[in-house]
């Protein structure tokens, strides 16, 4: 065993974009999504179609004509089906609010390093006390006010994760801002939302993308843990974490149920972490957790 | 050191209020609490007369400030539909949970931690491969689904284990291990990042250069400069482990915090949740105080800080 | 002869596939300092890692001997040469503030090789340690021993260094640029330390460095490397008066002299080090040198120096030079003409 102490830089990784640990996982996440935006068209069956008389059957069976690929759910529905619209519902989920508290946190962590003073005090207080709350609890509070649903499920999500990308984006920005070329720029004349968006958003971008990249997978959880305790998306609806729940109930007796969906959720999340890590690695080896 | 300390309690205060401060404003994002607070059959005047009574037509500002002092007096309200003590019902949740939170973490440092170490010492040897990815699959798996992998296998399947409920010290056993795993995942990355920055550094190589032995450098130089992030982590993930003890408390049926924070939400019996929310935050902000306590009992520099020459 | 205390041959250190140390051979006489020169990237610092076998996890050691008194240091495990390190041969380096453990006690990183090695109880050692601390020239030296390195000065913690390479008494000491990084007058200071301490115990001393004005106020022997290789090796006084290699003449011409009373530019080597990996066939110099031409694509062997009679060019005759002196070079003998 050789263990001897570095005194240099580590050997650096590879910078082509052609390894396979990003566009293995890269290309499972595309299966997926198109598995969930083409649902409509491939999935073998509606997915509220009940079949009382096949319930519960197993990965294989046939029962008035519905082919059970993966086998049949308490109401007889396809289990293959609705995980295909049950990506749906993780997936814009994940999106969605990836996507909107992305934007609401990264403006307003850039505003905070950039503007400093009374808005940075602001604003950096309000992050500390958001991320004081353990985020599912939050969660949990916002949908007992605002009740559960799809869509007010994007909206808990918004509201409760985006001081983490507002903590990143201002650290970040704290950085660039003090850069000699922006505080050239500005001497130059140049307003506050040019030098954000031309020199600052351009540069902090990486360090987003990894903190985006591991919030997909984490939305991809909450979503199906909220749906799991019934606070998300609402029955008939196909939601992997309601699945899991009905699942749980009949583990002795159809254990696909439960296995089908699990297996779903470990692959996509799984897929998000290997991109996450390899951006991080590409664009900012030193943060934790690497 | 005496400064360091004030100042640290003086934020976690602000912080404090400010958590209040958020809850409340949710209290009142829909316009009306007393909606959130009703049964669904309640009549036009059951709504004004609970209205009333809970002081939710005060001026909003007094009602905040009633609120702070409520809390400031570990008064967490009524519940309606109960008709006890929010602090009852959570003193008699809180021990069950703290076991299970107990519990998991045993499991998420006693195996995440050594596999950490063993990551950083073994680079590129097989074994931290295998490692590595055991603990990428620990860290993607939702814990619902490993509770219910866990139930499936050891329960059902060979029996050595209850699937459920209260009972001896094996009832605890899987429902920390679910809980757990996630944490466990990151244990080890952190520990072995940690780990990897600081074998990177000069002073480690001077050690060597003594004639250190490995293990006495890990346990005598290491283990305290490289336990700052580690101790960062333990305080994240302790809070962590006490909100995931909602999902796993669900799974499991097991009778403590998180099981009665769903069951009180279908119950529309809001003060409950509102309840375990404001103590889950203001259990993050101690263990953060904690953490920084730590830092600077194992950081002279930090204890230190403007020590002259 | 003088016994040699350390003698490494035909040493060979790769960093991904290319040889940064290049079949290097040295010899250290008891008792005597030899300085190692060269310029960064040579290769000196790994030459010296690879003694006590504590190259980065990059370099890969390839070949090589490397014997201390009667015993290879090769042929050791890890734990055998466990005990050598901080016992018989100290390495001190380069930056003294990075290389000192931020959360121990000053002390007790002095007092740490006398526990390893000498089996003392934490009090005895650390009585020892601060007498040692003291003995480098620390004031307060009880006082201090409990302070963090944050709370010492640059200059202070490369003494701490000394103190904590020295207490064990080692036979040999190596000291990577161990100036480098400090103010000039603090190096004066150090330089004066290190060498009064070699003079009360008789250490033998590697000192490796780039700086001739260090060579020439400690070295009694001197080796150069260039593109790692040794390029030229033998007693200061020759070296300094009459080199036979023209990068260690052209080095040498680099030094501004204070007599100078021409208001001239500084005077450079012409060209760049080129990279590892990107060495011309043959002497490595070839590229830089003013005495270059197609003979040397063949490797020049290092060998005994022959020196000139007379101070300019062209030479009248050749007689044997000293013994020791060594060089590579196929044009030893015109290196006089140049600068």
């Amino acid at each position: 065993m050789t263990f001897a102490p570095t005194t240099s830089a580590r050997p650096s990784r590879s910078k082509t974009r052609l390894r396979p640990a990003f566009w293995l996982p890269a290309a499972l996440i595309l299966i997926f999504v198109l598995a969930a935006v083409f649902a409509p068209l491939i999935a073998p069956y509606e997915p509220n179609a009940q079949n009382l008389l096949g319930r519960l059957r197993p990965p294989g069976t046939v029962s008035r004509g519905f082919h059970y690929l993966l086998g049949s759910d308490e109401l007889g529905r396809d289990l293959l089906t609705r995980l295909f619209y049950g990506a749906r519902a993780s997936l814009f989920v994940a999106f969605a609010s990836v996507a909107l508290s992305g934007t609401i946190g990264v403006l307003a962590g850039m505003l905070a390093g950039f503007l400093r003073g009374a808005a940075e005090l602001v604003l950096m207080r309000t992050v500390d006390v958001f991320l004081s709350i353990p985020a599912i609890l939050l969660a949990i509070l916002t949908v007992a006010v605002l009740g559960p649903g799809l869509v007010n499920v994007v909206l808990v999500l918004t509201l409760t994760r985006w001081p983490r990308y507002a903590r990143i984006a201002y650290g970040q920005t704290l950085g660039i801002a003090n850069m000699p070329y922006v505080r050239l720029a500005t001497f130059m004349g140049a307003s506050a939302g040019r030098i954000l968006f031309r020199h600052v958003l351009p540069n902090i971008i990486g360090a987003v993308a990894v903190v985006a990249t591991l919030e997909f997978g984490l939305m991809v959880l909450f979503e199906a843990g909220l749906s799991f305790l019934g606070l998300g998306v609402q029955p008939p609806n196909a939601s992997w974490g309601a699945m899991l729940s009905t699942g749980r109930n009949y583990l002795a007796t159809a254990w696909w149920i439960a296995t089908f969906p699990g297996l779903c959720l470990f692959l996509l999340v799984l897929a998000v972490n290997l991109i996450g890590d390899d951006l991080r690695d590409r664009f900012d080896p030193r943060a934790p957790g690497a | 050191m005496m400064r360091f300390l004030l100042k640290r309690l003086g934020q976690a205060l602000v912080t404090t209020i400010g958590v209040a401060t958020l809850i409340f404003f949710l209290q009142h994002l829909t316009g009306d609490p007393t909606y959130l607070l009703v049964p669904e059959t309640a009549t036009r005047a059951d709504i004004d007369a609970m209205r009333h009574s809970l002081g939710f037509d005060r001026p909003l500002f007094v009602q905040y400030l009633g609120f702070l002092g409520q809390l400031a007096r570990f008064d967490l309200g009524r519940s309606i539909v109960q008709n006890i003590d929010v602090t009852t019902i959570i003193g008699s949740r809180l021990p069950y949970t703290l076991a299970l939170a107990a519990g998991a973490l045993v499991v998420a440092g006693g195996i995440g931690i050594p596999v950490g170490v063993g990551l950083a010492f073994m680079r590129g040897r097989a074994v931290s491969y295998a490692l590595s990815a055991l603990v990428l699959a620990a860290q993607s798996m939702p814990t619902f689904w490993s509770g219910i992998i866990l139930i499936m296998i050891f329960a059902v399947r060979l029996g050595w284990l209850p699937p459920s409920s209260t009972g001896g010290i094996e009832h605890l056993v899987l429902p920390c291990v679910a809980l757990g795993l996630l944490s466990m995942a990151t244990f080890a990355r952190i520990t072995r990042t940690a780990l990897l920055d600081e074998l990177s550094k000069d002073y480690v190589r001077t050690a060597r250069a003594r004639g250190v032995s490995r293990i006495r450098l890990l346990f005598r130089h290491l283990a305290r400069n490289a336990s700052t992030p580690v101790i960062t982590v333990t305080a994240i993930e302790v809070s962590n482990l006490l909100a995931g003890a909602v999902i796993v408390e669900t799974v499991f049926a097991w009778p403590g915090l998180g099981q009665i924070t769903v069951q009180s939400i279908f119950a529309r019996d809001f003060l409950v949740v509102q309840g375990v929310v404001l103590l889950g935050a203001f259990v993050t902000v101690a263990l953060n105080l904690v953490a920084d306590l730590l830092y600077s009992a194992i950081d002279p520099r930090i204890r230190l800080e403007g020590a002259r020459r | 002869m003088r016994t040699s205390l350390l003698a490494i041959e035909g040493l060979t250190v790769t960093i991904g596939g290319v040889a940064v140390v290049d079949g290097v051979s040295l010899e250290v006489a008891s008792g005597r300092v030899l300085a190692l020169v060269g310029e960064s990237g040579c290769g000196k610092s790994l030459t010296a890692l690879s003694i006590l076998r504590l190259l980065p996890p990059a370099a890969r050691f390839e070949s090589g001997r490397v014997r201390l008194a009667d015993q290879e240091l090769t042929a050791l495990s890890d734990g055998a040469l466990n005990c050598i390190r901080g016992n018989r041969v100290s390495i001190i380096f380069q930056e003294p503030v990075a290389s000192l453990n931020p959360l121990m006690p000053v002390g007790v990183q002095v007092a740490e090789a006398l526990s390893l090695h000498r089996g003392l109880s934490a009090a005895t050692a650390r009585k020892q340690a601060i007498a040692m601390l003291a003995r480098v020239g620390i004031p307060d030296a009880a006082r201090r021993a409990g302070q963090y390195p944050f709370e010492l000065s640059g200059g202070m913690c490369q003494r701490v260094m000394i103190a904590a390479a020295l207490i064990c008494r080692p036979q040999l000491l190596i000291a990577d640029e161990p100036t480098t990084a400090l103010d000039v007058t603090i190096q004066a200071q150090v330089l004066d330390l290190i060498k009064r301490l070699r003079d009360e115990a008789g250490t033998t001393i590697l000192l490796i460095t780039h700086d001739m004005g260090v060579v020439a106020e400690m070295a009694d022997e001197v080796a150069v490397m260039y593109g790692g290789r040794i390029v030229e090796s033998g007693g200061v006084g020759t070296i300094f008066a009459a080199p036979a290699h023209p990068y260690t003449r052209l080095l040498l011409a680099t030094v501004p002299r204070l007599d100078d009373v021409r208001k001239t530019a500084l005077r450079t080597i012409e060209g760049t080090v080129p990279s590892a990996g990107a060495w011309p066939e043959g002497c490595r110099f070839r590229n830089r040198c003013p005495l270059a031409d197609a003979g040397c694509s063949e490797v020049p062997p290092l060998a005994q120096a022959l020196a000139d009679e007379g101070g300019s060019a062209p030479p009248r005759g050749m007689r044997r030079g000293d013994e020791s002196h060594r060089t590579a070079c196929w044009h030893s003998d015109r290196v006089a003409e140049l600068a």
